[in-house]
């Protein structure tokens, strides 16, 4: 007995549209298992992860902070993923961008310089993620070398970076040797929204980010220039598209995108340089693209989506003592069940009694 | 001829049920009736013909007999019982054996492990050998066992593919379009061996479009169009030109060729072209030269896998020459420029496959345009895709080139192969540019659409633009160019005028001898 994979000849339109919201419902079920396995009441669980922030005005405001990186983060790698290129390393993007960007807030930090900073901040952010990214960018185009494995490896580099930068010369003197950079000031501050609220700017350029891919990714040659390398490769190459060439603008977009959402992050809610600056952000943020279609409104919705499984687990951590890692295993589960969902569409399931030799002995 | 008369006439059996009989099959998919009440019958030992356009049904059909497509109504018969094919596996258990158009061949791997990976593991290696050298022979099959795929010819390869399949003791063998990469030598040798079959009582059922091999080789032929059959003949009693009539649904028109104008001004040069092989078991070219002129069409024949998809790549762009004035367009150094600024010098290219390389499979026709025409103007306003401007030149491709299809915009992956080339020639050819590169312009096209492509890459070089086409097929070349080179191993022959070479002579430069100075005219 052996399952076979069996390409359907035209896959259901309804069924492309659904796929995302039933493997939202199977993520839930299987989660809701794994929690009454270690003894707690799935519904309890529900009730903590979903219904309370939902229900919460002051979690509502965090699910939406907490959906900005994301979103960020996850339009860039839809320029990636559907030009067929894997960028797996947007947590280091992000993280380099934020060191990038607080170079300027910790060098300007208890002087009088004025409204440039914030600017100056979010630029470097940017270029650096973007440099970041041009690492396996430049590697793949130059060497062929698989860009998953260096964006992913360049992740750790980064994170000790910054792990050594706080620890060592960024280190707030009168910070009792916590590993932590002074607190920036407010010039190195992206302003809130409201008052006494708790979502910054941010916010905005996240939307922003949205409206742009839409436009680029509909209506420009560019958005087609990725679509036909990502679909047909040698289609790309007929028309006259250097693979090269999208590579390195794909890999900058997206990098450029998650260094921007660091030292948003960072200069937005955070307020100073700290190892843990990122709860994952940058690999959450490739189940955002996927949950989202890769479509820009999609990423807006699955970006929500996604931070809510964050405030939950916040809270059952608080509430259940159910522990963190929950959700990152919610969050992977969750992943297998938008790529199954998806297989699911395209592909249909055969039971196949016998091995394929056995077939071909009958056969003989 | 006669030979093969009395041997399919010895193998046939008259009497009793057919080996093989389908009553009424029809298949239905949306809205389209891809086969409509289809009677087919095959007696062992015959060999029978499926004739018909593509998007015709022959495919559907075929699937359907090999258990790849279940039909929506009617019956199969097997020696008068009736079967349900509800897999491959249940076909090929009765007796079905298939040989595909496109191989399925490991390529490092050796001809008698291709086999033996077909085969139940509990044989060893020399078991299969033995049973493959037993075929080989009776069948005059003549491969040889140890050698490596990649060192084969398309011709070699079809007979692993055809040992294969006898191997699994099949009663029916379906052969799809398998004279398609064969030297006309090579597909002579095919005969002979699908005659030795059939005198052995094995059924064949034979696709293809070429019109003559059906008439030498086969004693029955259904005729399909639109999914119905047509009509079903003794195709050596008929006319060539009266079944290609019975295929179109209509008097087919000879192509009116005319001839060049004497001589016209180089628009394509090439001098010295080298390229090394871009993969594994690529082909390289070898100091390749020549000229197309204003006002004709010369045509590269050669067996597949010489070199024409890597001279596809050098002359538009898709790789770049080792110097700029390697391959010149109108005068103009172009060997270091890309496929787009190429375009915009007024070249335009059509390769050889239609889906995934000249279309992008899962887009419309629409956005189809834009792959070959974003850098020429009209389409792309500073960066911005103008969408009407690509419905609009869609459908004056669709209208000026007779492109048939289902709804409005519909995704290039659900044409017929003649209608998806008919659009990807089209947009070509409606810019009128001054020098155009075709590789196999009607490969896998049904007579009707082969004739309009054929008939409009001739009228494009008699308004003056240089016409360079790479065919396998000699007929098609014979038809329309006005001189012949034969890439063979990635080196070009001089070309010949049309009228001074004959297929024999063409045939051996394709098959690799080389054409001592003087016999080539001697015809």
């Amino acid at each position: 007995m052996r399952i076979e994979l069996q390409q359907r000849t035209a896959p259901s339109a309804i069924a492309r549209l659904l796929a995302p919201v039933l493997a939202l419902a199977a993520a839930f079920l299987l989660g809701g298992i794994v929690i009454a396995a270690m003894g707690r009441s799935p519904l309890a669980a529900l009730d903590v992860y979903v219904l309370q922030p939902l229900s919460d005005p002051w979690a509502l405001q965090e699910m939406v902070v907490k959906a900005t990186p994301l979103v960020l983060i996850a339009i860039g790698l839809s320029f990636c993923f559907r030009a067929n290129l894997w960028n797996i390393g947007a947590e280091g993007q992000f993280v380099v961008g934020a060191i990038c960007g607080s170079t300027v807030a910790l060098a300007t930090h208890g002087t009088a310089a004025g409204a440039w900073v914030l600017p100056a901040m979010l630029l470097l952010g940017t270029l650096g993620g973007m440099a970041w990214a041009g690492v396996p960018a430049f590697l793949r185009a130059r060497f062929g070398v698989s860009e998953i494995l260096t964006s992913l490896m360049l992740v750790y580099v980064a994170e000790l970076i910054l792990d050594y930068l706080v620890r060592g010369p960024w280190r707030d003197p009168k910070g009792f040797n916590f590993p932590q950079s002074v607190t920036f000031d407010e010039a190195a501050t992206l302003p809130f929204l409201t008052d006494g609220g708790r979502l910054h700017v941010g916010i905005l350029m996240a939307l922003v980010a949205v409206i742009v891919a839409f436009v680029v990714m509909g209506h420009t040659i560019f958005g087609y220039r990725l679509r036909v390398t990502g679909e047909a490769p040698r289609a790309a190459r007929f028309s006259g598209f250097s693979e090269p060439r999208t590579t390195f603008i794909v890999f900058a977009i997206s990098g450029g995108l998650a260094g921007l959402a660091g030292i948003v992050e960072v200069a937005g809610q955070i307020g100073q340089l700290k190892p843990s600056i990122s709860p994952g952000y940058g690999f959450t943020a490739i189940i955002v693209a996927f949950l989202g279609r890769l479509n820009p409104f999609g990423i807006l919705l699955a970006g929500l989506v996604m931070a809510l499984t964050f405030i939950g687990g916040e809270a059952a951590q608080i509430t259940l003592r159910l522990p963190f890692d929950l959700t990152r295993t919610f969050q992977g589960i969750l992943l297998f069940c938008v790529l199954g969902a998806d297989a699911l569409v395209t592909y249909r399931v055969r039971l196949v009694r016998g091995t394929p030799a056995q077939a071909a002995g009958r056969a003989a | 001829m006669t030979e093969l008369d009395a041997a399919a006439g010895a193998g046939a059996d008259e009497t009793g049920p057919p080996l093989i009989a389908m009553h009424g099959i029809t298949k239905i998919f949306g809205s389209l009736v891809a086969n409509d009440h289809i009677d087919l019958a095959i007696r062992a030992g015959e060999i029978h013909a499926l004739l018909g356009e593509n998007g015709a049904g022959k495919s559907t059909l075929v699937k359907i007999l090999y258990g790849l497509l279940e039909p929506t109504q009617g019956e199969i018969r097997w020696r008068g019982e009736p079967v349900r094919l509800a897999g491959p596996q249940e076909a090929r258990a009765l007796g079905i054996g298939m040989v595909f158009q496109h191989f399925s061949l490991f390529e490092n791997l050796t001809v008698a492990e291709n086999i033996a990976a077909a085969m139940p593991p509990d044989l060893s290696l020399a078991e299969v050998a033995a049973k493959a050298r037993d075929v080989s022979g009776q069948y005059g099959l003549s491969v040889d066992l140890d050698r490596p795929v990649w060192t084969l010819s398309a011709g070699e390869r079809q007979r692993i593919e055809i040992i294969r399949c006898l191997l699994q003791d099949p009663r029916l063998i379906v052969l799809d379009e398998p004279t398609s990469v064969l030297t006309p030598q090579e597909a002579d040798r095919l005969f002979v061996t699908l005659e030795r079959l059939a005198a052995s009582g094995c059924a064949i059922l034979y696709i293809s479009h070429r019109l003559e091999e059906v008439r030498r080789l086969c004693s029955s032929a259904t005729i399909l169009r639109a999914g119905r059959v047509v009509a079903t003949i003794d195709p050596r009693a008929v006319s060539a030109r009266e079944i290609a009539g019975l295929m179109v649904g209509a008097a087919l028109h000879d192509v009116v060729a005319g001839r060049a104008a004497a001589e016209g001004t180089p628009r394509l040069l090439v001098r010295g072209l080298s390229l090394a092989p871009e993969k594994a078991h690529g082909q390289a070219l070898r100091d390749i030269d020549l000229v197309v002129r204003a006002g004709e069409v010369l045509g590269i024949a050669g067996v597949a896998g010489n070199g024409q998809g890597e001279l596809f790549a050098a002359l538009s762009g898709e790789r770049l020459a080792a110097a700029p004035d390697v391959v010149t367009i109108d005068g103009k150094p172009v060997g270091h420029l890309g496929v787009t600024e190429r375009r915009r010098l007024g070249a335009a290219f059509v390769p050889e496959e239609r889906l995934g390389h000249g279309a992008v499979p899962d887009h419309r026709l629409a956005e189809n345009t834009l792959l070959s025409r974003h850098g020429t103007g009209g389409l792309v306003s500073r960066g911005f895709v103008l969408a009407d401007a690509t419905r609009a030149l869609a459908t004056r491709i669709i209208e000026t080139f007779d492109v048939r299809k289902e709804g409005a915009d519909p995704r290039a992956r659900t044409l017929s192969g003649g209608n998806l080339q008919k659009f990807v020639v089209g947009r070509e050819i409606l810019r009128e540019p001054g020098v155009l590169v075709v590789n196999q312009p009607t490969w896998g096209v049904d007579a009707g659409a082969a004739a309009l492509i054929r008939q409009a890459l001739v009228d494009l070089a008699r308004s003056g633009s240089a016409v360079l086409v790479i065919s396998q097929d000699l007929d098609e070349l014979f038809e329309i160019a006005d001189r012949i080179a034969v890439i063979h191993a990635g080196e070009l022959s001089a070309p010949e005028a049309t009228g001074d070479l004959t297929r024999e002579t063409v045939g051996l430069l394709m098959a690799g001898a080389a054409a001592p100075k003087g016999t080539v005219h001697a015809h």
